[in-house]
């Protein structure tokens, strides 16, 4: 591994010996002011094969792809497409090229169809009358071709993330794609939506098409690719054939140093219950019943996962339970205590880590130091006589800030210039040492590096080991399997399954997540 | 011919008049708008226009190259819109009030500097200016019951920039709804992500967008000081711009119902002309500056109760920079 990273051009691989690499990058360089995102790459991407790009948030992957792209443009560096050398100076010259990309967010118009979003930018004509009849006809081709069924005719607006992720590939393949990027692709997805994918890719790379899948997530590396290239830092640091490696050699690639994936954890001693809620139903700001008539409890000592697809009502429920929005009916108690009760404050003993720290976790121009408080600003301790303790309060959020590896440890600094993962780790130290009888936490890794995962994941086990409920969101199922105690499966709005926690299947639980209970099913 | 139907043709006939730069102003600020730029300057861009138009007019004595200079004028004013905009990513109402400002006091200025005469352009004769224009068989028709006067009345005799406004309605919802431009207009004012990806570029998109603004801006603003007028007067077009961009928020930003609060607002404004000075039952003689607001109070209780939510081009108002 050492050597790897000493030398970019080890372990390249060998292009199959028929046809030259359908990508091959030379000497890539790209600094977004101090900030070198990409650092040299050299990468060869055999054609014909689905070549996993891996590396954690911030390793210069989306950069790299969007130079293929043509979204930005290298400072230096090369690229040929099967051999011929390219200059992609925009997207449209990516285009001509053969380059087709998913991105994560996806590029739609949402009040557009199906039919205008493919043939946006390839409308062949003044008019758009000829170019929608040829479009339908290819498009038709296309849906047979690779299983990707999608209604031309219905507005993005009314699909499923799902159906809409179809559409960027219908896109890609119109605009005569032969090599596909999708970057993060499986993010919004349920696990059997992500194999479906998986297979529509493997179709692909079956009909002769290049397939490039940017992750952070090991799994779909391991489920979808032949090869797989690492990246850490800016740099390519190994290239392996997904045969002959494995998650625990990757994941210390992308990382640096040895990595625990399955976080260790002895069985729960779950005790008194601390929330306990009956038939609660929450709408959402549009007056949309989002929740509809759950009733569960967390115990002391355990943590109870609530799983599923984002947009089926956990953050509604999770946002009800924090006392920040109004419940339409039902009941919430905390240590025996209404919710109502309560008014307009924080319940007492209650930490909420929220699902969006940016828009409610953290006031982005605040200091860290300042931030450290929010919320708790009132205790005593933090004010002398209606004046806070500004150096006390430096001094406490220093010390969290080295107990909780908070990095750059400058208390001065605003919230908005400390990376994801630091963000997150700066809330979870403000709710965790103010020792909350009830851990409220939603998708506590969202955008978090794989070394600060494993931080996070041992500070939430430490939580429940000290005796608090702990109640988590996640979308990540593998974040759920490896804390939860047990699992509650959420589908629109409503559980659709409990499981115990650790050797929960997944298939199971994917099949709940789609809203397929064992009666159904 | 009864007084009734004297009257309803009467205000037919001054609402079509009054709705003309409506009309042209509401269908500008729609490409503007529809491309994710907030146009609030439309009443500069026609104020503007007016004046040029006017001053032209009068040194050249053609109403074609004051038309000309109008056009010219209000696509200059709305490339500056799109230089602090879309170019130097500025705020985008602080530029359009700018622009109000500047045009609202440099047209009488100049006009002052190059005519002497108080902040005015000279009145213009006939050659200079869009006359009315007898349609064919108008006064054969005419006997003809019901049908024959309407024609007579209300369809002919208009000038020329009456029938581009009619025949602009129909042009812009083509362009808008099944052209090329009007898909990536569409596209561009609600997610640009998406129109830069498909290998688009945004700010041509918009800078096209804005062009066709100006354009039809320039056509409305020559209206009312070459058409509807003979001079142009300081604050002429007395906020019209504003009501334009009210009705295309009431028309949520769709040519045709857009128009029809246009013909809504022009009737309420003909209605206001009828009634100054006429006693009326019950409540008298009302004062001319509160029947004069008469329009502007139905635009407000019309955006506040019966619009609903006026859903925005998604992208409007926010400068189009890539995602790092």
């Amino acid at each position: 591994m050492a050597a790897s990273a000493a030398d970019p051009r080890a372990g390249l691989l060998t292009p199959l010996a028929d046809r030259p690499p359908a990508i091959a990058l030379s000497g890539i360089d790209k600094r977004f002011g101090p900030v070198h995102a990409n650092k040299a790459i050299e990468l060869a991407i055999p054609a014909g094969t689905i070549h996993g790009i891996i590396g954690e948030n911030g390793a210069g992957k989306s950069t790299l792809m969007n130079i293929l792209y043509g979204y930005y443009t290298a400072d230096r560096g090369e690229i040929r497409i099967d051999g011929q050398p390219v200059k992609i100076a925009s997207t449209q010259d990516a285009i001509a090229a053969g380059i087709g990309m998913v991105h994560q967010h996806f590029m739609l118009v949402e009040p557009f169809t199906v039919l205008e979003n493919v043939l946006l930018g390839a409308e062949g004509g003044f008019t758009l009358k000829a170019g929608m009849a040829k479009a339908r006809a290819e498009l038709a081709a296309l849906e047979r071709d690779y299983g990707l069924e999608v209604d031309l005719d219905a507005r993005i607006a009314d699909l499923p993330v799902g159906i809409q992720q179809r559409v960027e590939i219908l896109k890609a393949l119109f605009r005569g794609a032969r090599i596909l990027i999708l970057d993060e692709p499986t993010g919004v997805l349920t696990p059997q939506e992500a194999d479906h994918l998986f297979r529509i890719l493997r179709h692909l790379r079956d009909q002769g098409r290049t397939v490039v899948l940017i992750t952070h997530k090991l799994r779909e590396i391991m489920a979808a690719t032949d090869n797989v290239s690492v990246m850490r830092q800016g740099a390519m640091v190994a290239h392996r054939r997904t045969a002959e490696t494995t998650r625990e050699e990757l994941a210390e690639l992308m990382v640096g140093r040895k990595v625990l994936l399955r976080v260790e954890k002895a069985p729960a001693k779950p005790g008194r219950t601390v929330l306990e809620v009956k038939d609660l139903v929450v709408r959402d700001a549009n007056g949309v019943v989002r929740v509809k008539g759950v009733s569960f409890d967390v115990r002391a000592g355990e943590i109870v996962g609530i799983a599923g697809v984002a947009g089926n009502g956990q953050s509604e429920l999770l946002e009800a339970l924090a006392g920040i929005r109004p419940i339409e009916r039902g009941t919430v108690t905390i240590n025996g205590q209404p919710l109502a009760s309560f008014g307009l404050s924080r319940p007492t003993g209650l930490g909420h880590v929220p699902e969006d720290r940016l828009r409610m976790g953290l006031l982005r121009h605040f200091s860290a130091s300042e931030n450290a408080i929010l919320g708790y600003q009132d205790r005593p301790g933090y004010s002398h006589h209606g004046f806070l303790d500004l150096a006390g309060i430096v001094r406490l959020c220093r010390g969290w800030m080295r107990s909780y590896d908070v990095r750059p440890e400058n208390t001065e600094l605003q919230a908005q210039s400390f990376s994801g993962g630091n963000q997150q780790k700066l809330v979870l130290a403000r709710e965790l040492e103010h020792d909350p009888g009830l851990l409220l936490v939603g998708q506590p890794t969202r955008g978090v590096d794989i070394g600060a995962i494993e931080f996070i994941h041992k500070r939430l086990i430490a939580m429940r080991d000290a005796g608090k409920a702990v109640l988590l969101v996640s979308v990540e199922l593998d974040e759920i399997r490896s804390l939860a105690d047990r699992i509650l499966v959420m589908f629109d709005g409503a559980f659709t399954g409990e499981l115990p926690g650790g050797e929960a299947e997944e298939r199971r639980i994917g099949l709940l997540m789609a809203g397929i209970t064992e009666a159904a099913a | 011919m009864s007084d009734l139907f004297l009257l309803a043709l009467q205000l037919s006939d001054s609402t079509i008049r009054l709705a003309t730069p409506l009309v042209l102003a509401a269908m500008a600020g729609l490409f503007c708008e529809r491309s994710g730029v907030v146009d609030i300057a439309l009443e500069g861009k026609m104020l503007g226009a007016a004046f040029a138009a006017a001053s032209a007019a009068a040194v050249t004595n053609s109403a074609l190259v004051g038309l000309g200079a109008g056009i010219l004028f209000a696509m200059a004013l709305a490339m500056v819109h799109g230089f602090a905009c879309i170019t130097n990513r500025g705020d985008q109402v602080v530029s359009g009030m700018a622009l109000n400002i500047v045009v609202a006091g440099l047209g009488p200025t100049l006009a002052d500097a190059w005519f002497g005469q108080a902040g005015r352009t000279p009145l213009l004769g006939d050659s200079a200016r869009f006359t009315g224009i007898d349609l064919p068989l108008a006064e054969t028709l005419r006997p003809i019951p019901v049908l024959g006067p309407i024609y007579a009345e209300v369809i002919s005799g208009h000038n020329i920039l009456v029938y581009v406004a009619a025949l602009a309605v129909p042009a812009v919802a083509w362009v808008v709804y099944r052209t090329r431009f009007g898909l990536r207009l569409r596209a561009v004012g609600e997610n640009p992500s998406a129109v830069d990806t498909a290998g688009i570029s945004v700010t041509a998109m918009r800078y096209k967008a804005l062009l066709v603004t100006g354009l039809l801006c320039g056509i409305a603003g020559s209206y009312f000081s070459i058409a509807h007028s003979a001079s142009f007067i300081r604050d002429m077009t007395a906020g019209k711009g504003y009501l334009a961009l009210a009705a295309l928020i009431f028309g949520k930003w769709r040519p045709v119902p857009a128009v029809m609060a246009c013909l809504l607002f022009a009737f309420a404004d003909a209605v206001q002309v009828r009634l100054q000075g006429v006693p009326l039952p019950l409540l008298g003689t009302i004062p001319t500056q509160a029947i004069q607001a008469l329009p502007y109070l139905a635009t407000v209780l019309l955006l506040a109760g019966f619009v609903g939510r006026a859903v925005a081009p998604k992208a409007i108002g926010i400068p189009y920079v890539k995602e790092r």
